[in-house]
Order: structure tokens, then sequence, then C-alpha cells
């Protein structure tokens, strides 16, 4: 047992300390990003929101989460149990899972593995499993074909994302997070004769992918317009037909942590994650964490005006335009990219 | 060495436990859903070999992809299991026959298995260290030189299967109307009142 503290107990609980700091601050901000989705709702409409709740009702969402803990859960008599109740457990640890490699500063990342993106892609291809299976487990028919749909439709969006990844990587050269963030130092701006800036991150290099890569996002998370699986008109509430209190809560909150790991996943890859936009004295003093929470948030905030400003696509529409609008560009800009790169040695 | 040992039983058992209940379980759900576990903990596996580049795609390719769609097969799938378990008795000396040669066979193959002993003393191309290259980038670089043959008469396999199955399911009828979105996006904007006939549009 000679060195088993050293090695293994104090790594082990610096672990686990960083881990659950993570957790409890991204809880934190879920509850709020949650609110601020339904605030900038409100705005679109020309409405107020939730206001009652705390001063202009900042602590609405604690409140959500208490009626929540407290009603009673009702598992539907003709239900599978074990998998009824393994649904959401498996939506919410898969959602938090995902933020394990994301880096939010030099050397902040609490597992810094070489196959980060790779991890992240897993990740959220499995996330389709807490769908399927609290559909099928509810025995009911609205559930279980809001399922199908939603299952059919985040297979699909995955493959555009995946080959919206490969460029990013055909550019950078690693699977590391860290080193993704690192390579969009110098790019397009640089390579103009200017200091470093925003001009240099992947977003203008690869703007088409960048597009591409934010509406398959939304697809992904099953954010409108894209959110067939819970169409409300046509299919009651979706896969969560079934679920009340504590689950739906569940359901809710790994739906919005992966709302906000697509968002972080954005910054890393076109973003420039910590950078400062522009590479001069001022931006250079903020600490690289605030950059990196700004410029995700600014992500959510598109997506959050995405729901509210347009109209959900019908089934096929979304089909279409994942199989035959994605895949092919997708297609075409890896080998276009990967052309540019090796004819003007540009390729890492 | 000790949190290793224990963390590679805890993969083995699960991934052995979940296999059997693949076999063993009644509901053919709950088959797949002990199938991706065990996919799941293999992959747990491959991390502990180093392998993570494996690891990750065999998460992404079969827990992913291919388990979906066997769950999605499975769940559509309205079949009567006590009809189909009537046989068995009937059917169970040839299916007992079939296991034990199969046993017997990777009995005789896994006990006598060893390297040759000259392809680990001079191999086509060395292992590279760990900590010199990323698994990802010596698999890289191994398939897309040594290998490149094999690899893309994989793909055109894989491209000609694809094919067939499209072929395969492709049915044009004649009935079913199909959203043209070039002439929708097309179509002049003002607003006109029509007078529509039932099934036929405008």
């Amino acid at each position: 047992m000679n060195g088993f503290v050293e090695n293994y107990l104090i790594p082990g609980a610096i672990i686990v300390g960083q881990s659950l700091l993570l957790l409890v601050l991204l809880l934190v901000s879920i509850a709020f990003i949650l609110l601020a989705d339904r605030k900038i709702w409100a705005a679109v409409q020309i409405r107020r929101g939730p206001n009652v709740v705390g001063p202009f009702g900042l602590l609405q969402s604690f409140a959500d989460l208490l009626k929540f803990i407290l009603k009673e859960p009702v598992i539907p008599a003709g239900a599978n149990k074990g998998l009824f109740l393994l649904a959401p457990l498996v939506t919410v640890s898969l959602a938090l899972a995902g933020w394990a490699v994301i880096p939010f500063n030099a050397g902040w990342v609490v597992a810094n593995i070489n196959v980060g993106v790779l991890y992240l892609l897993a990740i959220s291809s499995l996330g389709v499993y807490g769908i399927i299976m609290g559909g099928w487990a509810s025995n009911s028919k609205y559930p279980f074909l809001s399922s199908l749909r939603a299952a059919a439709q985040m297979v699909s969006y995955e493959v555009s994302i995946g080959f919206v990844i490969v460029t990013v990587l055909l550019c950078v050269g690693s699977l590391n997070l860290s080193d993704i963030v690192m390579s969009q130092q110098d790019g397009l701006g640089t390579r103009l004769g200017l200091p470093g800036s925003f001009l240099d991150w992947h977003w203008l290099a690869l703007l088409p992918m960048f597009v591409i890569f934010f509406i398959s996002a939304l697809a992904e998370t099953n954010r409108p317009p894209f959110d067939l699986a819970e169409a409300e008109s046509e299919l009651v509430a979706g896969f969560m037909t079934e679920y009340g209190s504590t689950p739906y809560m569940m359901f809710m909150l790994g739906e919005y942590a992966s709302i906000c790991l697509m968002c972080a996943m954005t910054t890393i890859l076109f973003l420039g994650g910590w950078l400062p936009p522009v590479d001069i004295a001022p931006f250079t003093w903020v600490p690289g964490i605030v950059w990196f929470v700004l410029k995700a948030l600014m992500v959510f905030f598109m997506f959050a005006m995405a729901k509210a400003i347009v109209p959900r696509y019908r089934y096929d529409q979304l089909m279409r335009l994942g199989w035959k609008v994605f895949l092919p560009i997708s297609l075409f800009m890896v080998v276009l990219v990967a052309a540019v790169l090796q004819i003007m040695g540009w390729a890492p | 060495m000790i949190l290793q040992t224990i963390f590679f039983y805890l993969f083995s058992a699960i991934v052995i436990a979940s296999a059997l209940m693949v076999i063993s379980s009644r509901n053919p759900v709950h088959s797949v859903l002990f199938l991706i576990l065990a996919f799941f903990n293999a992959a747990g596996l491959f991390v502990m070999l180093g392998a993570e580049f494996l690891a990750m795609m065999l998460v992404v390719v079969y827990v992913g992809a291919v388990a979906v769609l066997f769950l999605f097969v499975v769940m559509m799938l309205d079949v009567d299991f006590t009809e189909l378990r009537q046989g068995f008795l009937q059917y169970l000396p040839v299916g007992a026959l079939i296991g034990i040669v199969l046993l017997a066979e990777l009995l005789i193959v896994l006990s006598g298995w060893v390297f040759a002993p000259d392809v680990l003393a001079n191999p086509v191309r060395p292992i590279p260290e760990l900590n010199q290259l990323t698994n990802t980038e010596a698999i890289g670089r191994l398939l897309y030189t040594d290998y490149i043959f094999f690899f893309q008469t994989a793909g055109f396999v894989l491209l000609v299967a694809m094919i067939g199955a499209i072929v395969l399911t492709l049915r044009h009828k004649p009935r079913v109307k199909r959203q043209v979105i070039a002439d929708q996006v097309g179509r002049s904007q003002k607003v006109e009142l029509h007078s529509v006939e039932p099934g036929k549009g405008i």
C-alpha cells in the first residue's frame, strides 16, 4: 500500500472536487439560462415573462425546481417501471458527462484527453437512448411515435455534425479540445498581417460549416424550429407525455445541459474558446473564462432567438434538409478544405 | 496497479454479465439494452488498454448508430414469443450440438493460440511508443499508407451494399404527392383566391 495516499487518494480527491465544483456551477447557470430562455422568448412576443418570484423573476427556476420535487411522481400502470425511471437518469447523466472534457480556460479542464472531440460526439450520440427508452417504456402511442421521430432526427443530424467536425480537425491536426482552441490563435487575420483577433477563429475561414453546425446543433438538441420530438400540437408533449414531477425535471435538465454543451462546443470549435476577441492590452487583461462564458451565452442567445422567431419545420422537410442539403454540402466541404490545405501547404 | 485491476475486473464482469442477459432475458428490448451495456463496458476495456480511439469509435459507431437501428427494429416488431418458444424441445438437440461444436472449436483454437515468434521479432512497422504518438495518429498513418488498398476496398464494398439496400427498398408509388421545393419557392408572391377541386390541388 506504499504510496497509495499520494498516488491515488489525493489526485482522486482533487478530481472529485473539480467535478463537484463544475457540477454545482453548471446547475446554477442552467437555472438562470432556463430563465433567460423564457425571458427572451417573452420579450420577442412583447410579454413580460416570469416576473413574480424574486427581483425580475430571477428565482423562478428555483421555484419550479421545488415544485417539481414536491409533486407526486406518477408511473403509468402499463409502463415498464425500471426503464421508465432509468430514461431520465440516462439523459441527465450523459448531458452532464460531456462537460468533463470542456476547457474553460488554458488548462482549466477536468479531463484533458487526446480524443476530446470524439468523446463529445460519442456522448451526444448516446443522448438518443434516453429519449427512445422513455418513449418505449411509457407504453403509450404519442411518446412512442415521438421517440421514433426524435431518434431518426438525431441520428440524421449527427452525420452532418460529424463532417463539420472533420473539417475543423483538418485545420487543427489534433482531437484535443485545448489544441483546437490554441490553433485559432493564428488564422486568416494573421496571414494578412493583422494582429491576432477574432478574424483568426474558424467561424470566418469555415463560415458555411459554422452555419451548418449551428443549425445541426439545433436539430441535435431538439430545439425549435426542429422540436418535432415534442411538437405539442401533434404529439401532446412528445416522449415526455407520461412523465411528471422529478423524472420530468430530469429530462428538462438534461435537455438544457446538452443545449449548453452544444453552445460550449460551438464556442470551442468556431469562436476561439477562451481567446480574447482582439489580442491587444485591455482585452488580454480579462481572464479567459469570461470570454468563454460570454461567447457561449451569445451562442445561446442565438438559440433562443431561433426558438422565438422561426416556425417549426415539417418532418419531411427536416429530413430533406439533413440528408439532401447538409450532408452533400458538408461532404463537399471536407474534400475542398483538405484540398486547399494541401495545395497551399497550410496543413498542420 | 490496484485501481487498474479493480476496474478491469469491474468492466469485464459487467461485459460478461450483460452478454449473458442479452441471450437470457425474455423481453427483446431488454436484450438490446443489455447489448448496449456490453458494448459500453467493452469500450471501457479498450480505454484501459490505452486504445482510446478504438474505444470512442466503438461507442460512436456501435452504440450510437448500429444499436439504435437494432432497437428500432425490435421495438416495432410485434413478435409473439410464446409462439416462438413452442418448438423449443424439438430443436434442442440440433441447437445443443451446434453450440457444443462451436465451443469445442473455440477452446481448441484459443488454447493453442500464440503469436508466431518471428512476427514479434521483426514487425513490418514497429509499434510506436504511446508517449511519442497518439494512437489516433498511429492508426491513421498505418491505415492510409500500408493498408490504403484494403481501406478503399472496404469502403467500396460498403458503398455497393448501400446502393443495393436503396435499390431494394425504393418504390415510386404513383398516387403519392411529393413536395417540389423549387416550384414552391418559385411561385409568384401575389395572393389569389382559387376554388380548389378536391384531390387535385392548385
